[in-house]
């Protein structure tokens, strides 16, 4: 029998407030898989409609895989947020594009009709498990210069960007900078933001209780003689700063994916169709412009091209790297297509749990416009690669629409 | 008058976080009870911690713009147990008593009387002083996951006196206020779960642990926005409340016979609370709390409080743990019930295989056979999984020959109490298993080192003495004969441990320490009857005590045989002090199995006993045998202490505690014979001293 081929739909996504990791930030003293409980939790009280034993997958995605991340993250969080025994679950890494890892498996699965829904989702509590913790390079990246050393250190990453594409300057990645903190300002103060939230208890000994219900690390009071002031920790006289590059974070996040006609028999959303994607490798010391030939690829394969695009969620784990998809492009630095609420520079980064994030504001978006038709989430991976998802608005009423 | 510092108390700090929920205007303080420890040492209050309140609720009062709401919660697990009673000894007096209940009322009464609503976020185990402070405020959340729900003071020897008699009866009702506050605790402490909590009406709201706080804080949100409606249902104060009150004092005085003045004052301040405002209720618990934190039967029940909580579970005496040997395979001989029983609970907490083994094929047929019944019956009950039942059924079998011991660790003799029969059976075991293997006896009198003595290794022979039934009574009695070693003594003590049983180190004297203190009690009740008092007198002569069940009422628990047994054996030992009485001998023949009969409906004497027992003339009033009894028992501890059964005066109330069931208020029974005199009377002293169990001198 052929295996059939059925529309995936985005249902809807929620996150936990990100914070900023360390011993000062708000889920210092929290527990990574709590936080991505919570957000379980929440994707089905939000959604009565969706029967818990109908969940087909639990696809969880984090990178440091140890600790409260580890023991089949996917399948203990399932079990912790009291979803029934009958509902499976697995573990995703692929660096920053976990989540989207994570939904474009269990998409993969719809699409073959083996799933029917599945909830996927991401965590990274870089406080608890900082990047690299316990990672074991093999000695032949070295001594076959399979990958750059400065591969590994993902700044470093950052300013051979800058190496290879001198026009795409500091001063234009600060300005970019700028732009996202304002951008994220103005959408929180329209309520943009709070949509997403699912307010999560915050443990801390020596504070008590309390509760995230707001982002952490934006920096609303941000100025642009601010950022060119800030120091350049990867390099003397470098151009990546703290400023201009996402922070260290804490935070989780997840979604329900639907095959479209169960998400019709059951009466969920449909909040977008999901029209393709791709995954794509790049030299790992320049990962940053992973999201290019992602991109190409994607659009290559859904028959489409940058010009049919009308949104674009773009992960912002450095300036420098949106800025060399944008100019690759010709998209202007502050193209009103591009990350109206800001990104990952304001809101943060908790690796991989971004790629939901981008996905759920793609669908708030979506709503809000519905003259566009199609979206791009995208973002680079560490070690070398991009992943690009494109995105079909189910709410479009152009002249064309189905 | 201030109340002293309780120099050990560890504080539990209320620390205060200011949050904003989504969908309300403004801020909650969100105020969380924790002592910085984990869960396994719980939040309690003393001067300290209230103090620690008191001013997190003055910062939040000073707060501008003013916050919505407060809300108390506690640290994960636990929100908080109640007052730091470790500071009681500390109280010297009563004005010192008076003023920590009224320093609990002033701040708890905060949550009450602040002018913001306030909410208790009820996360955990909440007991005593805990369930207290969120009775004060106006709202409660409860977390499904709550482990333990409980006005334990009456239990202990206290009353809920920082407000509970007061506010809980007027939240649920009287009558399930007396369920809480009375019968609960007086029923072995009983626990409520969440669920029941909740469905009591304690709380308003019942929430999934899973994200408890950040449910209830939406809900909080909701309150206060006017859209969650709080409804409760109304109290009836008429003739409810005053059944209530009757219903209560029957039970008092069915269970207690008026022998512990904690549970009485409750009642009445329960009965109180139905027209009395707030002010005057709490009025009367600071008294209540007052006079009973400056009474013995407190002080006694703390002790045993604390007999039961830490020297239980680290027995004194005992050789070092790591000396225990491995046990993979238990061997019971016998299959009669105390062999079946066995079995069951080897195989439930050890996990091992326990083979049986009976000369008898049909008594070993039944001795499996009840083990199955009973691992069904808990399946029955959903207590087991059917895979858990099916592994339990698995690892017990039988066996008509000893053979199968050959890989045993640990073998238990249960078999007919006679010393012969005891003695050849261990030697067949011996000539089967390892050099190793511990041999343990149940017996409940015979002296283990003369079981052990015909043995090629006496020395892994130990006493293990179980009280029926066997799954319910938490005490087993850990003998160490003459030549009993250390490497079998710690295996014993690991094997008990691992049963979940509260084991006593005593030595091998006749019956150790329940069955000898118990029958020296009975003997003197039964020379009463025999020398002509009536059974209903002697009977009733110790309910001042409010002992678990009367004289003769135990006798047909125990059972007229085997009390009979061990008095015979106790007798020989001791032939001054402990008489065989020739009436019980005649029940024992004319197989009669009690007392007394309820067939009409009330308790008479048994007409057919009556006529079986040959009374003298001399009839005793109730006060005389009690002295009697009292006095008998008295004498008998002073006499085994002397003796070197138990390493101390602690472990008998140990014992008389967790192997008979003697109330906390009489401290197991030493303080008590303290506290009365008797000691002195007839020992010439007491046996621990003044401020151990019982007020300071």
């Amino acid at each position: 029998m052929a295996a059939s081929t059925r529309d995936v739909v985005f249902v809807d996504g929620v996150r936990t407030p990100f914070g900023k990791a360390g011993p000062k930030g708000m889920y210092a003293g929290t527990r990574a898989d709590d936080l991505v409980v919570r957000v379980i939790r929440e994707l089905i009280r939000r959604h009565p409609e969706l029967p818990p034993e109908r969940i087909d997958e639990v696809a969880l995605a984090a990178t440091t895989q140890i600790g409260d991340q580890g023991l089949t993250l996917g399948r203990v969080a399932g079990l912790l947020a009291g979803l029934p025994k009958s509902v499976p679950g697995y573990s995703i890494d692929r660096m920053c594009a976990g989540a989207m890892t994570a939904v474009t498996s269990v998409a993969g699965g719809i699409a073959m009709g083996a799933l029917d829904v599945a909830i996927a989702g991401g965590v990274e509590h870089m406080g608890r498990h900082p990047m690299g913790e316990g990672v074991d390079p093999n000695p032949r990246i070295i001594s076959e210069k399979i990958v750059d050393p400065s591969a590994l250190v993902m700044g470093q990453t950052a300013e051979n960007i800058h190496d290879r594409y001198p026009h795409l300057t500091k001063e234009r990645c600060d300005l970019f900078a700028l732009g996202s903190q304002q951008k994220y300002a103005k959408a929180l103060a329209d309520g943009k933001i709070g949509q997403d939230l699912v307010p999560m208890a915050t443990r801390s000994a020596e504070k008590g209780w309390g509760l995230a219900s707001a982002d952490e690390p934006p920096r609303p009071e941000t100025t642009i003689e601010g950022l060119r002031g800030l120091k350049t920790p990867f390099r003397p006289q470098g151009r990546v700063t703290a400023g201009n590059a996402a922070g260290l974070n804490d935070g989780a996040t997840g979604c329900i994916m639907a095959a479209e006609d169960t998400a019709r028999e059951l009466g969920l959303p449909v909040a977008m169709r999901m029209v393709g994607y791709s995954f794509a490798g790049v030299e790992p010391e320049v990962m940053g412009i992973g999201p290019v030939p992602a991109t190409e690829k994607a659009l290559k394969r859904a028959g489409l091209t940058i010009d049919d695009i009308g949104l674009f969620e773009l992960n912002e784990a450095f300036a420098v790297q949106v800025l060399a998809l944008l100019d690759h492009y010709g998209i202007d630095d502050d193209d009103p297509r591009v990350n109206p609420w800001g990104g990952a520079i304001a809101i943060g980064h908790p690796l991989a749990s971004s790629g939901v994030r981008l996905m759920t504001q793609l669908a708030h978006h979506f709503a809000e416009r519905p003259e566009v038709r199609y979206g791009i989430t995208s973002m680079c991976i560490g070690i070398g690669q991009g992943g690009t998802v494109i995105w079909e608005n189910p709410h479009y009423t152009g002249s064309d629409a189905k | 008058m201030t109340t002293p510092e309780f120099a050990d108390e560890v504080v539990t700090k209320a620390l205060v976080q200011y949050v904003e929920v989504p969908g309300l205007d403004g801020e909650i303080a969100l105020i969380t009870l924790d002592n910085g420890h984990d869960h396994t040492r719980p939040s309690t209050f003393g001067p300290g911690g209230l103090a620690s309140l008191d001013a997190a609720l003055d910062a939040v009062e000073a707060r501008t713009p003013a916050v919505r709401a407060i809300a108390v919660t506690g640290k994960p697990f636990i929100f908080a147990v109640g007052a730091d009673l470790s500071g009681v000894p500390v109280l010297q007096n009563r004005d010192q008593a008076l003023e920590l209940g009224r320093t609990g009322h002033r701040v708890f009464r905060r949550l009450s009387d602040a002018s913001v609503p306030t909410f208790a976020f009820v996360n955990g185990a909440v007991m005593g002083g805990g369930l207290e402070v969120a009775l004060h405020a106006r709202y409660r959340t409860l977390s499904a996951g709550a482990a333990a729900i409980a006005f334990p003071e009456c239990f202990l020897g206290l009353v809920p006196g920082w407000g509970g008699t007061q506010l809980l009866p007027n939240l649920i009702g009287a009558d399930k206020a007396i369920t809480v506050i009375l019968e609960n605790a007086l029923n072995q402490n009983k626990m409520l779960k969440a669920k029941q909590a909740y469905e009591l009406g304690i709380a308003d709201a019942l929430f999934e642990p899973a994200d408890f706080l950040e449910r209830s804080l939406e809900w909080a949100a909701g309150v206060l926005r006017g859209d969650i409606a709080v409804n409760r249902p109304e109290i009836d104060r008429g003739q409810a409340w005053d059944d209530a009150i009757d219903r209560g004092r029957a039970f008092l005085d069915a269970k207690l016979h008026g022998a512990a003045p904690a549970p009485y004052r409750a009642l009445e301040l329960i009965a109180l609370a139905r027209d009395a405002d707030l002010t005057t209720g709490t009025a009367a618990e600071d008294e209540a709390l007052a006079d009973l934190v400056m009474s013995d039967e407190l002080r006694a029940g703390l002790y045993s409080f604390d007999l039961v909580q830490k020297r239980a579970k680290r027995p004194v005496g005992v050789p070092d743990k790591s000396l225990a040997r491995p046990v993979t395979k238990v061997g019971v001989v016998g299959a009669g019930l105390m062999a079946g029983q066995l079995a069951l609970l080897f195989a439930q907490r050890l996990e091992v295989p326990v083979v049986l083994t009976d000369l008898d094929q049909g008594r070993l047929d039944k001795g499996i056979a009840y083990a199955h019944a009973e691992i069904d019956k808990l399946a029955g009950r959903r207590r087991l999984s059917p895979d858990r039942a099916n592994r339990l059924k698995a690892l017990i079998t039988g066996s008509p020959t000893k053979d199968a011991f050959a890989d045993a660790d640990f073998v238990i003799e249960a078999v007919f109490e006679d010393l012969k029969v005891k003695q050849q059976v261990l030697a067949e075991v011996e000539a089967v298993v390892s050099e190793t293997c511990v041999l343990a006896t149940n017996t409940s009198s015979l002296s283990i080192t003369d079981m052990a003595s015909r043995l090629a290794h006496p020395e892994r022979v130990v006493g293990f003495h179980f009280f029926n039934p066997v799954a319910v009574l938490p005490l087993l009695e850990i003998v160490r004969a003459d030549r009993t070693d250390d490497a079998t003594l710690a295996t014993a003590f690991a094997v008990g441990k691992k049963l979940k049983k509260s084991c006593v180190l005593v030595k091998d004297r006749p019956a150790f320490v329940v069955n000898r203190i118990l029958t020296r009690f009975m003997g003197a009740v039964t020379s009463a009857v025999d020398e002509g008092t009536d059974f209903e007198v002697a009977d009733r002569s110790v309910e001042p005590l409010g002992l678990p069940m009367s004289p003769f009422v135990l006798l047909q628990l125990v059972g007229p045989a085997v009390a009979h047994h061990v008095s015979e054996t106790l007798h020989e030992a001791f032939p001054d002090r402990f008489s065989v009485s020739e009436n019980l001998a005649r029940l024992v023949a004319a197989r009669k199995t009690a007392i007394f009969t309820w067939d009409s409906g009330t308790q008479q004497v048994d007409p057919e006993v009556a006529a079986l027992f040959q009374q003298g003339d001399t009839p005793l009033t109730g006060e005389q045998v009690r002295d009697r009894a009292l006095e008998a028992i008295a004498q008998e501890v002073r006499l085994m202490l002397d003796e070197g059964v138990v390493a101390e005066a602690q472990d008998i109330d140990l014992c008389m505690l967790l192997g008979a069931g003697w109330p906390f208020h009489l401290g197991g029974i030493t303080p008590y014979l303290d506290r009365t005199g008797v000691s002195e009377r007839v020992t010439g002293r007491r046996f621990l001293p003044a401020g151990v169990a019982s007020l300071p001198a």
